[in-house]
């Protein structure tokens, strides 16, 4: 391969992985707190429907 | 069934991103002039089908959704905006660092990139109002209009390279009802489409993701109003 210019084909790369890997991250991150939200959620209604 | 249907084409477009990855660094010839950089375009150019196709299918199910009303259209907005941003990130991300070598500067305020950078805005500021609203009608329907109104910046970005005289290289691949084009090679041609392929795909993997997450948001707003009634 052409050496020429291969430090920015390698940052051009990497910014587009850097970027989806961020999106997957916020995306495994909202599932988590979603998840929690709605189990706490779902508990507050259980105590209160005892009550 | 659905999360397994999920898991095997994002396994399919992975191991085809792999594969593509191989003929882009491995199999295509050297460009001439460019060196090494010009293989960003095998990313930057897919990345920008990727998000137009996305942002076009937002605007379809933004207009189902003002005419039905049905909240699954608003769903999939929602979703199919927020991975097309993702995908313009990239866009203007591998641009711009292939701009830095071929031009000798990060960026120019031509027609494309700067309708680039306003559609980028555009759907910026579709997901910052949508969290502006409560009420999830009201919000569904402001963010419908907004969508279907937004799409007009993806087809004059989309176009732009043949409306005005641009820095933006004009255009290369040979699509249906484009007068101009067709002047790359066919074999990195090919290898350009099987990679649109492969981030299409994987795109379609993160919106069914984030559809479920907003279907998980409606479940958890109604939990919250279940117990403020209590």
């Amino acid at each position: 391969m052409d050496q020429r210019n291969f430090t920015y084909m390698f940052y051009g790369f990497a910014a587009a992985w850097v970027i989806l890997a961020a999106y997957v991250l916020t995306l495994v991150a909202r599932e988590r707190r979603l998840a929690g939200q709605v189990e706490s959620l779902k508990r507050m209604l259980e105590d209160r429907e005892k009550k | 069934m659905r999360e397994k249907i999920l898991y095997v084409l994002g396994v399919a477009a992975t191991l085809l991103l792999v594969r593509n990855l191989y003929v882009i660094f491995i199999t295509l010839p050297d460009e001439q002039d460019q060196g090494a950089i010009y293989r960003i375009m095998f990313f930057h150019i897919p990345a920008w089908f990727v998000c137009f196709t996305a942002y076009f299918l937002a605007g379809v199910t933004s207009v189902l959704y003002l005419v039905k009303k049905q909240f699954k259209y608003d769903v999939f907005s929602v979703s199919a905006v927020e991975v097309g941003l993702a995908f313009t990130l990239i866009g203007l991300a591998t641009g711009s660092i292939w701009a830095r070598i071929i031009w000798g500067i990060w960026w120019t305020w031509d027609a494309r990139l700067t309708w680039a950078f306003i559609t980028c805005l555009l759907y910026a500021a579709y997901l910052m109002m949508r969290n502006m609203m409560d009420d999830a009608s009201t919000r569904a329907r402001f963010a419908a209009v907004v969508c279907t109104f937004a799409f007009t910046s993806v087809a004059i970005t989309f176009k732009a390279i043949e409306w005005w005289r641009t820095q933006h290289p004009g255009p290369v691949l040979s699509l249906p009802g484009r007068s101009a084009g067709g002047t790359m090679d066919p074999e990195m041609e090919a290898a350009l489409r099987l990679n649109y392929l492969a981030l299409f795909v994987i795109a379609g993997v993160l919106i069914a993701v984030r559809m479920n997450q907003e279907k998980r948001l409606r479940e958890v707003e109604s939990l919250r109003r279940q117990v403020h009634a209590m």
